[in-house]
C-alpha cells in the first residue's frame, strides 16, 4: 500500500509545531500502525533527518503508553483499539493518514507526538488506592465478593490510564478516568472505609490539575480503547453527592 | 571472591522463618536516615518500594515509561501460582515447592524455592486487601485455573489481564506512598550506571530522558528490579523498551551475572507475519486449559484447517505425553512444536506455526465461557491476524519470552556488590532453567512484598552510622563522565546503519544459534558473529539528533551496545554448560526419544560470570546445588 502521513512535528514544549508531509510506498496490511511509523523513522534516520517521537512500550494494548490521534480520533478508527493494536489492513492503498499528539492543557507536549501525561499519577496519588500497609491482609477468601460485583469493578479496573478520554473532550476532562477507579475501589468492600474521602480528594485534585468539567458528551466513552462505561461517571457523582451528605452529617 | 548463597541453616521448611525472625531490626528513626534507590517499578519494584516506604526509609523510584504504571509487568496474561489449595485439589507448599523445582528441570536452589511457595499464599492477601479485582465463583470465592507443568488449580487470574491488575495494585500502594512524600518518582529516567565507593554500591547515574540530563543520586542501598532481557533476540513478547542495561552496569561494576543462557521460549505466541515485524505476542498459557494443540498427519497439507477431518490430525503433544496432554511445561510444548515444524507439518502461509484449536471446548461448554475466560486475547488475537478463533484455530509458534538468567543474588537477593540487590525477573532467580506459568508475577511480589522488607535489614542495620554521601564525592563525578562520554560517543560515529538494523541482526544470530536448539558449532561461530557484530556497531552506526534533548534513538544506541555484550556472554555460557536442562537444549545432549538430557554429576551448578573486560573472556565461578529434600530424577511429563 501506498500511504501518506501528515504528521505534527514539534521540537519541544517551548517552540511552535507544524505538520510535515511524509510518503511510504510499501507499507504492508499486516503491519500495525506503529510499525508503519518505525518504516517510516527508519528511512528518515538514513537519509539523516530527526524521527519522528512517540510513545509505545508494550504493543499490545495494555501499557497505555501509545497515544496517537489518528484522523482526528483518539486511537484512531477503530472501536475498543488502541494506537499499537490497529492494523494497516483497516486502511486503504493511497490513504492519507493525519496524525497529531493528544492536545489538551493538562498534558503538554514534550516533543513530536509525545506528551506529559503525569498528571494522572497525581491524581491517583491523592487518594486513588486502598490504604492497606504490606502485612495487613486478612485470608483472600474471609470476604466474599458477589461475582457481578468483582466483574463490574474488574471492567472499571481495566482502564489502562492512556488519556484518549481526555483528548477526546472538548472540554479536557479526565471523568472517566477518575470514574474508572472511584468506582472500582467504591463498589469492593476493601475500598468502602475509604470511599468519602477518596472521592473527594481524587475530584479536587483533577481540578486543580486543569481537567475541565464533565459535560455528558460521551466522546470520552467512544474513544477509549478499553471500552470503559461512563456509568462510571454516574456512579462517581453519587460517590461525590454521597461523600457531601456524610460530611454535613459530621458537622 | 567465593560464592556464599548465605542459606540459612535448619529444616528446609523453618529456614525462612526463623531466619526471618533473627535479622536484626533498624529502628524507625535511623530508618528516616536511610535512603533507599529502586530502580524499576514493576511488580518487583513498586511492591518493593510500597513496603519499604511504608516501614518508613526514605526511597526514590526509577523506572524509563512515562508512568510506574507502565512497567512490563501490566503485559503478564494469565495468572498468578500461590498455594492457597483452595480448590481442596490436594495442593500444598510442598507441591508448589516441587513443582518449581521439578519444572526449573533441578537447577534452582532449594531454599529459595521453598520461601516462595510459602509466601506466595500471602501474595493473594495482600493484592486483595488493595482491591485488586480477581476473578471469581457465583458463591463470591476466588477462582482458580490450571497451568502447564501441575496437576493442580493454584492459579489466580483477572481474565487475561492479571498482569494489569496486580500492577495496578502494586502500583497504587507505591502511588499512596508518593503522596505522602515517602517515595521521590522519577519517571523518564533511565539508570545509566551504579556508583561504588570504598567497595559497596551508594548510588546511581540517571539520565532525565526529557531534558537529557545527567543526575546523580545517592542511596544507602539499590535495588535494580529492571526486568528481563528477552529483547537480545530483536523479537520477543517483551514491551518494546524492556532491556538489560542496568543489570549489565551492574555486571561490568562487579555483580556477577547468573545463568546468563537460561532463557525461555513460551509455545503460544502469534507467529511472524513478515520483516517489519517489531515483537511478538503471546496467547496465555492458560489456553493451554481448553484448547488442543494439532498439526496434519499429512505434511504441507493446505487444506483450510476446519476442513481437515479429525483422523487425520496429529495432537502430538497428547500423543508424546498423555499424562499432561496439551499442559506439559513450556519449554517441552516449544521443542515439541519446533521438531513438528521442522519435519514439514508446520501450517500458515511461513509453514511454521501450529493451530491452536478450541472447536472441543466450544462444543463443551459454549461459546459464552470461552468467552468469559479469554475474550480478551481472542480479541487481541483477531485484532492481530484478522482470523476469527471461535471459528478457526489459532495459529502458534514458540516465541522468546522471559529470562530465568540474571545477576546473580544470595538468599538475601544481594548481588555479589555490598549494598546492591536484584529482584524479580533481573536476578537469576527461583526458577531454574525453566519458569512454570505464573510464576514469575509471584516471584516479582514475593521479591517485593515479602522478603526484601526483611532482608535487607540485615545490611542496613549496619549502615545506620553511614551519614547520605554528597553526590559531589569523586566516584559520582568520575561515573557521570563515563555515561557522559558514551553517550557522546554514539552520536559522534555517524555512519550509515541505524541502530535497529544492528539490533536486527544480534536477534537473528541469537534466535539461529542459541535460542529453541543450540549446539557447540553453532555457539562457537555465533560467538565469532557477535564480535564482529560489535566491531561494526561502534564504527557504522547513526544516532541522530543530541543528547540534550529528548533522544530515543540514542537510548536505543545504549540498549542495544548492552545486548551486544550480552548475547556474547549467553552464547558463552550455553556453550559451557554442556548438558541439556529445560530452556537450555544442547543438540548433542538428548535422549533418544529426543527429551533434555541432563548431566547432574557434571552440571548441577548455578554458572555466575565475573567481568572482566569487553575484550577479556569473563571468569566463570561455581555455585554447586545441593538438594537435601527432593531427589533430581529425569523430568517426566509422560
Ligand atoms: C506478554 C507476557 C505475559 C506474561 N504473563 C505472565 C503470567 O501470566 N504470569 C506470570 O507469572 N508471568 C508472566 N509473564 C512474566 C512476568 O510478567 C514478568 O516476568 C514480570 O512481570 C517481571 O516483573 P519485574 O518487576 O521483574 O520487571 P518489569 O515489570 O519488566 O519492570 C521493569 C521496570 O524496570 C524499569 N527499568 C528497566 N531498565 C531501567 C533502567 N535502565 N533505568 C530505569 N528504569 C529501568 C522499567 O521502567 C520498569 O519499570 C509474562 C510476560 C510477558 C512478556
Ligand atoms: S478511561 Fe479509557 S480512554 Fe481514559 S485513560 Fe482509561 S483506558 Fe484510556
Ligand atoms: S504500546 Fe502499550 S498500549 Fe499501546
Amino acid at each position: 500500500m501506498k500511504i501518506t502521513l501528515k504528521v505534527w512535528r514539534q521540537k519541544n514544549s517551548k517552540e511552535k509545531g507544524q505538520f510535515e508531509t511524509y510518503s511510504l510506498n510499501s507499507v504492508s496490511e499486516d503491519m500495525s500502525f506503529l510499525e508503519m511509523f518505525d518504516v517510516l523513522n527508519e528511512q528518515l534516520i538514513r537519509e539523516g533527518k530527526d524521527p519522528v517521537a512517540f510513545d509505545h512500550d508494550c504493543r499490545e494494548g495494555i501499557c497505555g503508553m501509545c497515544s496517537m490521534y489518528i484522523n482526528g480520533r483518539a486511537h484512531g478508527p477503530m472501536q475498543g483499539t488502541t494506537t499499537c493494536q490497529l492494523h494497516m489492513r483497516h486502511f486503504n492503498d493511497g490513504d492519507t493518514i493525519v496524525v497529531e499528539p493528544w492536545r489538551a492543557e493538562p498534558f503538554p507536549v514534550i516533543k513530536d507526538l509525545v506528551v506529559n501525561r503525569s498528571a494522572f499519577d497525581r491524581i491517583i496519588a491523592s487518594g486513588g488506592y486502598v490504604s492497606v500497609n504490606t502485612g495487613n491482609a486478612q485470608d483472600a477468601n474471609s470476604l466474599p465478593i458477589a461475582k457481578h460485583i468483582a466483574d463490574e469493578a474488574f471492567a472499571a479496573a481495566a482502564c489502562i490510564g492512556c488519556g484518549a478520554c481526555v483528548a477526546a473532550c472538548k472540554n479536557s476532562s479526565a471523568m472517566l478516568f477518575v470514574s474508572a477507579k472511584v468506582s472500582q475501589l467504591s463498589m469492593l468492600p476493601q475500598g468502602k472505609p475509604e470511599r468519602e474521602s477518596r472521592v473527594v480528594a481524587m475530584v479536587k485534585k483533577m481540578d486543580e490539575e486543569g481537567f475541565g468539567n464533565c459535560t455528558n458528551t460521551g466522546a470520552c466513552e467512544a474513544e477509549c480503547p478499553k471500552e470503559i462505561s461512563v456509568m462510571n461517571i454516574a456512579r462517581l457523582n453519587r460517590e461525590y453527592i454521597r461523600a457531601a451528605l456524610a460530611s454535613e452529617e459530621d458537622v | 571472591m567465593s560464592l556464599d548463597a548465605k542459606i540459612p541453616e535448619g529444616p528446609l521448611d523453618q529456614k525462612w522463618i526463623k531466619y526471618r525472625s533473627t535479622i536484626p531490626l533498624v529502628n524507625p528513626a535511623n530508618k528516616r536516615n536511610l535512603e533507599v534507590i529502586v530502580v524499576g517499578s514493576g511488580l518487583a519494584g513498586s511492591s518493593a518500594a510500597a513496603t519499604l516506604a511504608e516501614m518508613g526509609y526514605k526511597v526514590k523510584v526509577f523506572c524509563f515509561q512515562d508512568s510506574a504504571r507502565r512497567a512490563h509487568s501490566i503485559a503478564a496474561q494469565g495468572g498468578i501460582n500461590a498455594a492457597k489449595n483452595y480448590q481442596n485439589d490436594g495442593d500444598s507448599v510442598y507441591r508448589l515447592f516441587y513443582d518449581t523445582i521439578k519444572g526449573g528441570d533441578y537447577r534452582a536452589r532449594e531454599a529459595n524455592v521453598y520461601r516462595l511457595a510459602d509466601v506466595s499464599t500471602s501474595i493473594i492477601d495482600q493484592c486483595v486487601a488493595q482491591g485488586v479485582p480477581f476473578a471469581r465463583e457465583y458463591g463470591g470465592m476466588l477462582s482458580n485455573r490450571s497451568f502447564g507443568g501441575t496437576q493442580v488449580q493454584r492459579t489466580f487470574y483477572a481474565a487475561g489481564q492479571t498482569g494489569q491488575q496486580l500492577l495496578l495494585g502494586a502500583y497504587s500502594a507505591m502511588m499512596r506512598q508518593v503522596g505522602l512524600n515517602k517515595i521521590q518518582m522519577f519517571s523518564r529516567h533511565e539508570m545509566l550506571d551504579v556508583v561504588m565507593i570504598d567497595g559497596k554500591c551508594r548510588g546511581i547515574i540517571a539520565r532525565d530522558l526529557v531534558s537529557g540530563k545527567i543526575e546523580r543520586h545517592f542511596g544507602h542501598a539499590v535495588l535494580l528490579c529492571t526486568g528481563g532481557y528477552g529483547n537480545v533476540f530483536y523479537l520477543s513478547t517483551n514491551a518494546m523498551g524492556s532491556n538489560v542495561t542496568a543489570s549489565w552496569k551492574a555486571y561490568k561494576r562487579g555483580a556477577y551475572f547468573g545463568n546468563p543462557c537460561f532463557t525461555q521460549i513460551h509455545p503460544t505466541c502469534i507467529p511472524v507475519s513478515g520483516d517489519h515485524q517489531s515483537k511478538l505476542t503471546l496467547m496465555s498459557e492458560s489456553l493451554r486449559n481448553d484448547g488442543r494443540i494439532w498439526v496434519p498427519k499429512k505434511q504441507n497439507d493446505e487444506r483450510k484447517p476446519t476442513d481437515i477431518p479429525e483422523d487425520e490430525r496429529d495432537y502430538y503433544l497428547e500423543r508424546r505425553y498423555p499424562a499432561f496432554g496439551n499442559l506439559v511445561p513450556r519449554d517441552v510444548a516449544s521443542r515439541a512444536a519446533k521438531e513438528r515444524c521442522d519435519a514439514g507439518y508446520g501450517v500458515g502461509k511461513s509453514k511454521m506455526a501450529v493451530y491452536l484449536d478450541f472447536a472441543d471446548s466450544i462444543n463443551r461448554l459454549g461459546k459464552n465461557v470461552i468467552k468469559e475466560r479469554y475474550g480478551n486475547l481472542f480479541e487481541m488475537y483477531e485484532k492481530i491476524t484478522g482470523e476469527d478463533p471461535y471459528s478457526t484455530p489459532m495459529r502458534i509458534y514458540p516465541a522468546v519470552h522471559y529470562t530465568m538468567g540474571g545477576l546473580w543474588v544470595d538468599y538475601n537477593l544481594m548481588t555479589t556488590i555490598p549494598g546492591l540487590y536484584a529482584l524479580g525477573e533481573a536476578n537469576f532467580s527461583d526458577h531454574g532453567a525453566n519458569r512454570l506459568g505464573a510464576s514469575a508475577l509471584m516471584q516479582g511480589l514475593a521479591d517485593g512484598y515479602f522478603v526484601i522488607p526483611y532482608t535487607i535489614g540485615a545490611y542496613l542495620a549496619d549502615e545506620i552510622r553511614t551519614k547520605s554521601i554528597s553526590t559531589d564525592h569523586p566516584a559520582f563525578a568520575a561515573a557521570e563522565e563515563e555515561v557522559t562520554k558514551r553517550l557522546q560517543s554514539f552520536l559522534s560515529i555517524n555512519g550509515t546503519q541505524t541502530v535497529e538494523s544492528f539490533h536486527k541482526r544480534l536477534g537473528k544470530i541469537m534466535w539461529d544459534k542459541c535460542g529453541m536448539a543450540r549446539s557447540e558449532e553453532g555457539l562457537k561461530e555465533a560467538i565469532q558473529q557477535i564480535r564482529t557484530l560489535r566491531q561494526e556497531f561502534y564504527t557504522n552506526i547513526r544516532v541522530p539528533g543530541s543528547a540534550f534533548e529528548y533522544n530515543p534513538e540514542l537510548e536505543k544506541a545504549g540498549r542495544v551496545a548492552d545486548f551486544i555484550e550480552l548475547g556474547e556472554l549467553m552464547c558463552i555460557d550455553a556453550l559451557q554448560r554442556g548438558e541439556s536442562c529445560g530452556g537450555h537444549f544442547r543438540e548433542e545432549h538428548q535422549t533418544e526419544d529426543g527429551e533434555a538430557l541432563r548431566h547432574d554429576n557434571k552440571y548441577m551448578y548455578v554458572s555466575a560470570w565475573e567481568f572482566k573486560g569487553v575484550e577479556h573472556d569473563p571468569a566463570l565461578h561455581k555455585e554447586e546445588l545441593n538438594y537435601e529434600v527432593i531427589k533430581p530424577s529425569q523430568r517426566n511429563y509422560k
